[in-house]
């Protein structure tokens, strides 16, 4: 009989500790690009460090995990305790008080080594909201065999005007090879970004220090028809669908010349399991004109906390686990330097041993330190954003604009008719958010 | 002479039977084909229809990353549940306006169907706010709730129509009888309309198998259905249609299966009425 009562006090004790091993739970918001989905497979690295913590993870498409998370943040609803958010979101989301403060990372987490222009996407009035996991640009991949057989050669930073000749020289369109593969897809992220970026390079602006629309000036006129006519010569057919994921089908399959693109994807065509051209690809800084902008982008994919969550300290710890310099090196470990996460940490740029296996390094950092979020244009401009305006109406506007370029690369729509429309649209919905009157 | 026209006739019509059956069956055969690729042969130009390096490696990468056993149990609770609940309460609704319709029948019917003419996204904060004070995020009873509501209207105006093809005078003969409305309902009401209530409940539960809108907006982890595990294989950067097709074949396979074996009550439901 005492047997049985020892045992039973023995549980009930057992029961009664439990709480004090109750575990946080987070769960955490993310896409499904190849690094987030690595990040989810070392999970067990960061729980067997922190044993009071379980990961989650929610995994879902861009445009779907930005509403939900949107939806999520503006009704304080509770469901994630990290978000994986882009630099758009992180100026706009920090200036309505969404997100935490980014200031307890720890004292080994070396805020200094991030790169710079990286950081000042992802800060508010020198603060950190978000904390960058990978970072991109833009930046041109070209076939070093077609450019040998053609005699020509791909200087470091080209102009506008090789590209184009390049572009129209290499075409064979009865052998199936473009000269040049470009974003036609319509979406603020899609022909817009790529559109915006190569428009700052023509020394045109969204808008004007007054938030009028810029569409019916020539530096506007000039980049669209200049895209339009390059596309309609040296473009592959039905480039208006194109998107990021086509024109990297055609280049690893060999059809373009050269393919101006997020600076990620470099390593995507030099992987001879997905591309069949894995050994034959040069990189250079996206073209210019001279005036002093290269129409390359900036853009990464950052970690933040959404501002009422009940496990800040437990996001922090994981969010500094995934962000750290020793992420760096787990990631090299288990999958090889190659697979690092790259574009925001100094550290990463200088080891010997990402730079034997990452060739594109070097023109991966020239091409971010060429794009600055804060002064994006030739001229200048009221808003932040290198290949978008850091503002909430823009992903409508600027996925309305991309229709009107869509239909102008498709010949649905004259590329005046395209920049008209665009004007028209952009005002009234300008005029409706009160930025003009 | 006769003969032979009519059997080219019918040889005709069957060939056009099968082409357009082939045309609107070829994007899931193409699907299911594309999760058989790799992620290269997925996306290669010209398109490769059956001479590529046949993998089941995207079925091993998707079992690996996903649970896709505690999604598809969401599936069949969410679909089942909500298709049951609009059931029960559609058949007295459809009842009472085909038997006892008033001058107003119309109207409110009209006023049901209304309610699906709207966007949904139009009312998604309000939702996602009663949601959120009433703990009903990412539960299964607050998505069985949002379906159920949301397929109501097509619940009772497809019995609706069904119910007024029977012909009254045998309700009138059973309520002679001295049938409750109870009984009436149960043991000669719900009989004679067999095929349409089986065709409405496979229609509805089709329809909440597939949608996406709420279950995607709701839902988190815990009562995420296949739609979330479907949304969690695309990707912006990087080529993924090979896994995004294993992940959907494996997701519409339970629904294909009860499909099969239904379709004569689907198509005898469906077409319930429409000859006189």
């Amino acid at each position: 009989m005492k047997n049985v009562h020892g045992a039973l006090l023995g549980a009930a004790a057992l029961l009664l500790s439990t709480p004090s091993l109750a575990q946080t739970a987070l769960t955490i918001a993310t896409v499904n690009n190849g690094d987030m989905i690595r990040m989810q497979g070392l999970t067990s690295d960061f729980t067997s460090k922190n044993p009071d913590i379980t990961v989650k993870w929610v995994t879902l498409e861009e445009n779907v995990l930005r509403q939900r998370v949107t939806t999520d943040i503006a009704t304080k609803g509770g469901q994630f305790d990290v978000l994986t958010i882009g630099t758009y979101e992180v100026p706009i989301w920090a200036k309505k008080n969404w997100l935490v403060p980014l200031d307890k990372l720890g004292a080994d987490y070396d805020v200094a080594d991030l790169l710079p222009r990286i950081k000042d996407a992802v800060s508010v009035s020198g603060k950190l909201y978000a904390a960058p996991f990978y970072g991109e640009s833009s930046m041109t991949m070209y076939r070093t065999d077609l450019f040998q057989k053609a005699g020509l050669t791909m200087p470091e930073n080209p102009s506008w005007d090789f590209v184009i000749s390049a572009a129209k020289k290499l075409t064979d369109k009865e052998a199936g090879v473009y000269g040049i593969c470009l974003r036609g897809k319509a979406g603020w992220g899609e022909n817009m970004a790529f559109l915006t970026a190569m428009a700052n390079s023509y020394g045109a602006r969204w808008f004007d220090e007054k938030w009028v629309p810029q569409f019916d000036k020539p530096e506007w006129k000039k980049t669209l028809a200049t895209y339009v006519d390059l596309m309609k010569e040296a473009g592959p057919p039905g480039a208006s669908s194109n998107g990021f994921n086509e024109n990297l089908a055609l280049f690893n399959a060999g059809k373009c010349a050269m393919w101006i693109d997020a600076t990620v994807a470099a390593s995507f065509v030099t992987n001879p399991k997905d591309s069949t051209v894995a050994d034959k690809v040069g990189f250079a800084l996206a073209p210019n004109t001279g005036l002093g902008k290269n129409a390359n982008w900036l853009w990464a994919w950052n970690l933040a906390i959404p501002a009422g969550s009940k496990k800040v300290e437990a996001a922090e710890k994981f969010i500094a686990w995934a962000t750290g310099k020793d992420y760096a090196k787990l990631v090299a470990s288990k999958e090889g330097w190659a697979n690092v996460p790259p574009g925001t940490r100094t550290s990463l740029y200088q080891n010997p041993d990402y730079l034997k296996v990452a060739p594109f390094a070097k023109l991966t950092l020239a091409s971010i330190d060429a794009a600055d979020p804060n002064k994006p244009t030739v001229q200048p401009v009221p808003y932040v954003g290198v290949q978008y305006a850091a503002i909430p109406e823009f992903q409508g506007i600027g996925t309305a604009v991309g229709q009107q370029f869509s239909a102008a690369l498709s010949g649905s729509t004259s590329v005046d008719a395209a920049l008209s429309a665009a004007q028209a649209s952009t005002e009234r919905e300008m005029k409706r958010a009160g930025y003009i009157k | 002479m006769a003969r032979i026209a009519t059997s080219r006739h019918v040889a005709v019509s069957t060939v056009a039977a099968w082409l357009v059956g082939f045309l609107i069956f070829f994007p899931i055969l193409w699907m299911v084909l594309a999760s058989f690729k790799t992620e290269l042969d997925a996306f290669a130009i010209p398109p490769k229809f059956l001479f590529f390096h046949w993998t089941t490696e995207n079925y091993a990468a998707v079992q690996e990353r996903s649970d896709y056993v505690h999604h598809a149990l969401n599936s069949i609770i969410v679909a089942g549940g909500s298709t049951l609940i609009a059931l029960l309460i559609a058949i007295p609704a459809a009842w009472s306006m085909a038997f006892s319709p008033t001058k107003r029948t119309k109207d409110v019917l009209l006023w049901m169907l209304s309610t699906k003419m709207m966007p949904p996204v139009g009312v998604l904060v309000p939702i996602y706010l009663i949601y959120r004070d009433f703990g009903l995020l990412d539960t299964l009873t607050g998505l069985v709730f949002i379906l159920c509501l949301g397929n109501l209207p097509i619940v009772i105006w497809m019995l609706f129509t069904y119910f007024k093809e029977i012909p009254k005078d045998i309700l009138e003969a059973a309520r002679m009888d001295g049938a409750t409305i109870g009984r009436e309902l149960v043991y000669v009401l719900t009989p004679m309309a067999v095929p349409g209530l089986a065709s409405t409940l496979l229609l509805n539960f089709i329809l909440a198998w597939n949608e996406a809108f709420w279950t995607l907006n709701l839902s988190t982890l815990e009562a995420a259905p296949l739609t979330v595990f479907i949304a969690s294989y695309s990707s912006p950067e990087g080529l993924f249609w090979a896994k995004l097709s294993a992940a959907s074949t494996l997701a519409i396979a339970p629904i294909l299966v009860l499909g099969w074996f239904s379709q004569r009550q689907l198509v005898r439901g469906l077409t319930f009425g429409a000859v006189k």
